[in-house]
C-alpha cells in the first residue's frame, strides 16, 4: 500500500517512515503521547544526576554554592584510607592495561580463527559471551584462590586486570566481530601473504587499520566498565576508584567530594560514550 | 595422533616451498589459557567448592542446603528484588521504546536518548546510590521519602533507573522492526487500534518483551555495588549474603557458604539467559 501511495508523490517522503493515510486526530494524541513520555522519563533520569551536581557545588552551609568540592578532587585525604587522588590514578592505569592486554588478546585471536581455524569460531564466541552470565560476584568467590597466588609475586591493585580482561571480552569481542565481519579479511590477507607479508604485518598493519572503528568502539567501551568496576575489587580488599569512593561515603556520609568525582567520572563515560556514538555515525555517512 | 588429524582440517594446503606450519590451532592458545585461568578456572573452583565441606571432603548434600530456610530467604529477597524490577523496568522501558521509535528515526531526540540509555544502563553501582541518596533520600533534595531505605520498594527505584534503558536499548530493535504496511494491511481490512495492537503489534512483539524482561531480571540479580552502597548492614539478597559469608564465616557452619550461594545464582542465571536466548531467536524471526 505504501508503494501505491507514493506513486504519485515526491519520491522523499516514503522514507520517513510515517504511514501517510494517518489522520491528523491520530497523529496529535501519538504526539502528545510522545511528549507526556519524553517529559516524564526525562525528568526521571535527568532528576538525580541534578541532584548529584547541585549536592557537589553545595556551600559549607546549606543552600550556598561552592567550587570546593571539586578542587578537593586532587587533595582529599580520608582517615585510614588511601588519598582519593592514587585511587583514581590506579583506575586510570588499570583502564589502559586491561584496554591494551584485551586487544591484544582479542585481535591477532579473532583473526586467526577467521582466516585459519574456522571451527573454532563458535568456541571462541561462547567463551567470550560466556562472562555475561556468570555474575562478578560469582566469579569473585572463585577468583580467591587464585588472587591468594598472585599475592604471592605483587601486591599492586593493577593485578586486577587479570580479571577486568575478562569482563570486558563480552563488549569488546561484540564491537570487534562486527568491525571483522564488515571487512573481506581472507582476501586482505592473502593479497598481503602474497606479497611476502609476516603474519604479524597482515595482522598489524593490513586488518587493523581497516577495522579502526571496531577497535575503538571495543577501548571506549573497556574503558568504561573499568571505570564503573566495584564488586570485584571490593571483594579482593583492591582499592579503586569505586572502592574507595564507597569507603570516603562510609568514614564521611555526604562527602561533597564523592559526587564531584562521581559526577565527574559519569561525565567523562558520556562524552566518551557520545564520541562513540557519533565517530559511528559519520563512518556510516561516508560509507 | 590428534595433532595429526587438527593439522588436516585447520591448515590450508596452499602456499607451497614453506616449512610444514604449526597446526592452526596453536595460535589460539594464549586466548584459550587465558580464558581457561581466568574465567574456567574460578567458576570450576565455585562448582567443585560448593560440594565440599570447609575441610576438604566431598559432600555432595550440601545442595540441599539450598532449601535451608536461611539460605533460601536470600534467594526469595533476590526473587522479589528481580521480578518486581523487572517488570517495572520492562513495562516502562516498552512505553519509552515505543516513543522513541515512532519519531524520526535520525532525530535528536532519538540520539539523544540511545546514547543516554547506552551510558545509564551501565550506570548502576556506587554513584547511582549516591545520587538518589541526596535526591530522595534522608538528606534528599527533591523531598524525603520515609521509604527510601525499605525492601524491596526503596532498592527497586534505584535499579529501575537503570533497567528503563537496558529495555530501550534491547527493546528498540523490535518495535522498529514493526512494518509500516502491517499496520496499513490491518487497517485496510477496517481493523481498530485496538484489534491491530491485540492481534497483530502485541503477539509480534511479545517475545522481544519476554527476552527483554528476563534479560533484565538476571541483570538485576547479578547487581551487586548497587544494593552495596544502598544499605549495608542488612543482608537482603543472595550477593549481599554472598560478601557477607565472603568476608566472615558465620552461617551454616559446615558448608562453604559463599561457594553453594554462588552455585545457587549461577544456576538461576543459566536457566534465566536460556530463555533469554531462546525468545530472542524467536523475536528475531520479524526483525528481517
Amino acid at each position: 500500500m505504501a508503494a501505491i501511495t507514493s506513486v504519485g508523490e515526491t519520491p522523499l517522503a516514503a522514507p520517513a517512515g510515517r504511514p501517510r493515510g494517518m489522520q491528523a486526530r491520530r497523529r496529535r494524541r501519538l504526539n502528545l503521547f510522545r511528549y507526556v513520555v519524553f517529559t516524564v522519563f526525562g525528568l526521571f533520569l535527568i532528576l538525580p544526576l541534578l541532584a548529584m551536581a547541585r549536592f557537589s557545588l553545595e556551600g559549607a552551609k546549606l543552600g550556598t554554592w561552592s567550587l570546593a568540592a571539586w578542587q578537593q578532587i586532587g587533595s582529599y585525604q580520608g582517615s585510614g584510607i588511601p588519598p582519593l587522588v592514587s585511587a583514581i590514578e590506579i583506575t586510570l592505569e588499570l583502564a589502559v592495561i586491561t584496554c591494551v592486554v584485551t586487544l591484544v588478546l582479542l585481535v591477532p585471536t579473532m583473526i586467526w580463527i577467521r582466516l585459519r581455524a574456522q571451527w573454532l569460531a563458535r568456541t571462541m564466541e561462547f567463551l567470550c559471551l560466556l562472562p555475561l552470565t556468570i555474575p562478578a560476584i560469582v566469579l569473585v568467590v572463585g577468583l580467591g584462590p587464585i588472587y591468594n597466588r598472585i599475592q604471592h609475586y605483587e601486591l599492586s591493585a593493577l593485578m586486577l586486570f587479570w580479571v577486568y580482561v575478562i569482563l570486558a571480552l563480552p563488549y569488546a569481542y561484540r564491537a570487534l566481530a562486527a568491525g571483522l565481519s564488515a571487512i573481506d579479511v581472507t582476501t586482505l590477507s592473502e593479497a598481503a601473504r602474497s606479497l611476502g607479508a609476516s603474519w604479524f604485518t597482515v595482522i598489524v598493519r593490513v586488518i587493523v587499520p581497516n577495522m579502526r572503528q571496531a577497535v575503538l568502539n571495543a577501548l571506549l567501551l573497556t574503558w568504561a566498565l573499568v571505570l564503573g568496576e566495584f564488586t570485584i575489587a571490593f571483594l579482593l580488599l583492591y582499592s579503586n576508584l569505586q572502592v574507595e569512593l564507597y569507603s570516603i561515603s562510609r568514614n564521611t556520609p555526604n562527602a561533597g567530594v564523592i559526587f564531584s568525582t562521581s559526577f565527574a567520572a559519569l561525565l567523562f563515560a558520556f562524552v566518551l560514550l557520545l564520541i562513540l556514538s557519533y565517530a559511528g555515525r559519520r563512518r556510516r555517512g561516508r560509507g | 595422533m590428534a595433532v595429526a588429524a587438527t593439522t588436516k582440517t585447520g591448515a590450508r594446503p596452499s602456499w607451497p616451498g614453506r616449512r610444514p606450519s604449526v597446526p592452526a590451532w596453536v595460535g589460539t592458545v594464549p586466548f584459550l589459557a587465558y580464558v581457561a585461568i581466568f574465567l574456567l578456572w574460578p567458576t570450576g573452583i565455585v562448582v567443585v567448592d560448593s560440594l565440599k565441606n570447609p575441610n576438604g571432603n566431598w559432600a555432595l548434600s550440601n545442595v540441599t542446603k539450598l532449601g535451608d530456610p536461611l539460605v533460601r530467604g536470600y534467594f526469595i529477597g533476590s526473587f522479589k528484588l528481580c521480578l518486581i524490577s523487572s517488570l517495572i523496568g520492562a513495562v516502562l522501558g516498552a512505553i519509552l521504546a515505543y516513543a522513541v521509535a515512532s519519531g524520526n528515526p535520525d532525530g535528536v531526540v532519538r540520539r539523544l536518548y540511545l546514547a543516554s540509555s547506552g551510558v545509564l544502563a551501565q550506570f548502576g553501582g556506587v554513584t547511582l546510590a549516591f545520587a538518589f541518596l541526596v535526591l530522595i533520600g534522608p538528606v534528599g533534595l527533591l523531598f524525603h521519602a520515609s521509604w527510601y531505605f525499605d525492601f524491596p520498594w526503596g532498592i527497586t527505584l534505584i535499579y529501575t533507573y537503570f533497567q528503563i534503558p537496558l529495555m530501550v536499548l534491547v527493546f528498540l530493535p523490535a518495535i522498529d522492526g514493526l512494518k509500516v504496511q502491517w499496520r496499513e494491511a490491518s487497517e485496510n481490512l477496517g481493523a481498530s487500534a485496538w484489534q491491530y495492537w491485540r492481534y497483530v503489534g502485541a503477539p509480534l512483539l511479545a517475545p522481544a518483551f519476554l527476552g527483554g524482561a528476563l534479560l533484565l531480571f538476571a541483570n538485576a540479580l547479578s547487581a551487586f555495588a548497587t544494593i552495596e552502597a544502598w544499605e549495608n548492614q542488612i543482608a537482603y539478597t543472595v550477593p549481599q549474603q554472598i560478601s557477607t559469608a565472603l568476608s566472615s564465616e558465620v552461617g551454616l557452619s559446615n558448608v562453604n557458604v559463599a561457594d553453594l550461594l554462588a552455585l545457587g545464582m549461577v544456576i538461576l542465571v543459566a536457566i534465566v539467559m536460556t530463555g533469554y536466548a531462546l525468545l530472542q531467536r524467536r523475536a528475531a524471526r520479524w526483525l528481517r
